[in-house]
Formats: C-alpha cells, sequence, structure tokens
C-alpha cells in the first residue's frame, strides 16, 4: 500500500525543533550550516513521497532487545538489567495513526556501554545485549518493544556531562519530509535537564513531549514494567479545494 | 461551544528531532557498528546490478566547518526509478528498492559509497521535467535535526539548465549540488562533497 503519493504536510516548525547550531552541545558548531535553509513553497513529488515499509521482512525478534542479539533461547541467557516494555502510537498532528511505518530503536547496556566499535567506556559489554531493534507500526500506529532499560552515561562535552539513559528512535512516516529521529528520555530522571543535548530544545514542553511514561497499568506482573511514549509525525493536509483557480 | 483558542488544541506539536548521535550506526547501519546484520538490512544498494537503467557509483565526504572530513556521518537517499517514478512501496528484495543508507566504514576515511541507477526526470509540479536528482537525508553527532539537500549530475547539464527546480537555486551556488563524474573503469562513478559551513555550504533545504 502506498501511503502517500502527493500529499502536503504541516510546516514544520523550526522553532520547535533544536536549532542547527547549539553550541552549549559543543559538536554542533562545526557541523551547523550558516546559510539559511532553502524553503521549499512548492515542494515536489521528491519531497511528497517517501519509502513505505508495510512489506517489510521483520525477522520474529526484531523488536525484542532481550533476545535478538544472542542465537537461542532465553534459557541461553538474558542482558542483565531492568527488563521494560517500550511502546506507544506514531500519530500525525491531527491524530490519525501512521500505520505501516518503520520504527527503528538503539540504546546503551543497562551500564551504559553501547555495542559500537567506536564506545570505548569503561563499563562492560553485555554478551547476551546488541541494543538495536526495529518494528512497523500496525494498521492503529501502534508499536511495540520489549528491552532493558539504558543505563546513562558520561561524554566528552562539558568537563562533566552525562548522558540521561534514553533511547534513539527513528520513525519514516509516510514521506521523507516526516522522517524523523528523536531520543525517547525516562519520567523521573534527574540527568534530563542538565542535558546539553537535551537543551538544544528551547521549549520545556518539547522536552516534555520526549519523557516517557511508566504505564504501570501496561506492565506485567513479576515481568516487565511498561512505558508509554507517543511519536508524533508531521499532519498530513487534504486537498479539499483542486482547482487552483 | 467554544473555538479553539491555543495551536495545541488544533494540532499536535510534531515530535522534537534530537541528534542521532556518534552510535547511530547500531540502529541504522550495523555492519559499521560492528554489530551481525539481521537477514534483511536497509544498505547502500538502492538498485541492484539486474535494475533497468543505467547503473552508477556514487561516492562522496561530507566536510565540517573546520575543514575535517565527517566520519560519522549516516546519509539516506530517496530516488526514482529510471522512469521518474518514485516506489514507494519498499521491497528488499526487488532490483529496484529506490531508498537507501549509506555510512563510511572503519577504513574508509569518511567516504560515502552507494551503488544505484540514475534517476529518471521528475516532472516538478508546473508540469516541466526536473532534472535526475537524488535526495539525500543527513544524521550524524553534532547534526540536531537532520539535513535534507539534492544530488544532480554534471554530465546532465542540459536537463540541470533547464530544472525548475535548480532555477530556484541562486546562482552562485547551485554548484554545491552537483556530483562530478569520474574516469572509471567500470561503472560509471560520480563524486561529490557536502559543506556543512563555510563558502562552500551546501544548499539544505526546508520542506
Amino acid at each position: 500500500m502506498a501511503q502517500n503519493d502527493h500529499t502536503a504536510f504541516v510546516m514544520r516548525d523550526r522553532g520547535w525543533h533544536p536549532p542547527a547550531y547549539a553550541p552549549a552541545y559543543k559538536t554542533s558548531v562545526a557541523r551547523s550550516p550558516q546559510q539559511a535553509l532553502m524553503s521549499l513553497q512548492t515542494p515536489t513529488a521528491s519531497e511528497l513521497t517517501g519509502p513505505d515499509f508495510d512489506n517489510f521482512a521483520l525477522g520474529p525478534v526484531d523488536n525484542d532487545l532481550l533476545l535478538n542479539y544472542r542465537e537461542g533461547t532465553a534459557r541461553d541467557g538474558l542482558p542483565i538489567g531492568e527488563r521494560i516494555i517500550v511502546y506507544g502510537r506514531v500519530v500525525d498532528q491531527y491524530n490519525k495513526p501512521v500505520a505501516g511505518t518503520l520504527v527503528e530503536a538503539w540504546q546503551a547496556n543497562a551500564g551504559g556501554r553501547y555495542r559500537h566499535k567506536k564506545d570505548a567506556y569503561m563499563a562492560p559489554l553485555d554478551p547476551n545485549f546488541g541494543g538495536v531493534g526495529r518494528t512497523v507500526t500496525d494498521a492503529d500506529g501502534w508499536y511495540r518493544f520489549r528491552t532493558i532499560r539504558p543505563g546513562p552515561y558520561p561524554w566528552p562535552n562539558d568537563v562533566n556531562s552525562w548522558r540521561p539513559a534514553h533511547i534513539h528512535v527513528s520513525v519514516m512516516g509516510p514521506s521523507i519530509s516526516t522522517r524523523l529521529i528523536t531520543q525517547l528520555y525516562f519520567e523521573g530522571d534527574p540527568l534530563i535537564p542538565l542535558c546539553p543535548i537535551v537543551n538544544t530544545l528551547n521549549d520545556p514542553d518539547a522536552i516534555d513531549t520526549l519523557v516517557a511514561r511508566l504505564d504501570k497499568a501496561g506492565s506485567r506482573p513479576m515481568d516487565s514494567l511498561a512505558y508509554r511514549f507517543d511519536i508524533v509525525t508531521r499532519g498530513a493536509l487534504q486537498t479539499y479545494f483542486e482547482n487552483q483557480g | 461551544m467554544t473555538q479553539p483558542t491555543r495551536d495545541g488544541q488544533l494540532r499536535y506539536p510534531e515530535s522534537p528531532s534530537q541528534t542521532a548521535g556518534p552510535y547511530v550506526h547500531i540502529g541504522l547501519a550495523l555492519e559499521v557498528a560492528g554489530l551481525p546484520p539481521r537477514d534483511v538490512e536497509i544498505g547502500p544498494e538502492i538498485a541492484t546490478r539486474d535494475a533497468e537503467g543505467e547503473q552508477i557509483e556514487i561516492v562522496g565526504t561530507v566536510i565540517d566547518g573546520n575543514g575535517d572530513v565527517v566520519e560519522d556521518i549516516l546519509i539516506e537517499a530517496w530516488q526514482a526509478d529510471a522512469n521518474g517514478v518514485y516506489q514507494t512501496d519498499y521491497r528488499a528484495d526487488r532490483a529496484f528498492r529506490g531508498f537507501g543508507r549509506s555510512a563510511p566504514g572503519e577504513h574508509d576515511a569518511g567516504e560515502l559509497a552507494l551503488h544505484t541507477i540514475k534517476p529518471g526526470r521528475v516532472a516538478h509540479p508546473n508540469g516541466q521535467p526536473m532534472a535526475p536528482h537524488i535526495n539525500l537525508m543527513l544524521f550524524a553527532r553534532g547534526i540536531n535535526i537532520h539535513l535534507h539537500t539534492r544530488l544532480y549530475f554534471d554530465d546532465e547539464a542540459e536537463a540541470n539548465a533547464a530544472c525548475p527546480f535548480l532555477a530556484r537555486v541562486p546562482p552562485t551556488r547551485r554548484d554545491t549540488l552537483i556530483a562530478a563524474r569520474e574516469n572509471n573503469d567500470g561503472v560509471p562513478r560520480y563524486r561529490f562533497e557536502i559543506h556543512l559551513q563555510g563558502p562552500r555550504e551546501t544548499v539544505f533545504f526546508d520542506f
């Protein structure tokens, strides 16, 4: 099902998103364009289409980070850490479900260490944890992952900067216009307001939309806590008047 | 009944972007991170050797404001098929996929590579054909919200000159979008340089 051919979208609010240049996040200084972005008042099919992943061949445990790194079953070893379910809906700005869209996630292990060649943090790797997942939203826009809660970790920005626990989340939406990568934070984490990357966002309300809420009712007794994280992609605008006059 | 008075009552705000970070490869380019690939990965092969159209390679680098190559860059590419049609139903098992990802590996010195076919011409809303191009999205540590740009081809001079989209780009900056064909024994190869800042800053789009 091609979800979108030439639908237009609500204009992206660049003041709500982080600016390219946010000097307290030091790496942004040399990597931020200095010229103004060129705004397209007339987007073309190139901008208004995108890959639709409704038919993407997912593996059976692609969204289960407890099981998807090591071959075998839980009996062969599970990752260390707090077992959690992360779930939510992908909707557009008008609360319409974004169905059949690819949701990808990656994260550090419980000790705050990434399984990446370039992560040299002293916390150990977990032999049972890779830290990557993906899924496709159902007809109502729902997605779900099972994982462990990632740990916070230090990083070289200020003399002593720490990232709050977070999961990176990537969604495509119906077009490359709706493409979005963001980060999920956890309710109550005291590191959130101290983080230079979080604080690239100027509006506290924007930060608040990235904080997953504990959903006790959605948790599994004697098994896993659940965190709810809804993702909003740009609203699809209807063409009510075909004739441009 | 009252009318909506605040923006939030009319529509939800979009989820705000956060940087993809230095470890983006774990999620979107597993082999670069050193993770075993899954059965299906979205990789740099936008089109296989069996796809209709002219086979091409694209190589390039992204350069920051200090002149350093951004070695931890990840790009996504979205393009039309040889007939100028966007194939929106993504199927990894098809010869033409339309969508791909590329990130430099450990020994690539920051060089990106894509394998694809040269896209056909897509109509601009004004009815005129746009010159062949590939839409690129850039993600990396230090990039707070991904950047959109386009890649055009220098051996399409006539089509480029007539492209209604390129015509909107200030002439002095148009070259920043055009990849150069290189002498290559096998498949034609195009090289691009994306400059995030500076006198040769690439044109980035908002749409």
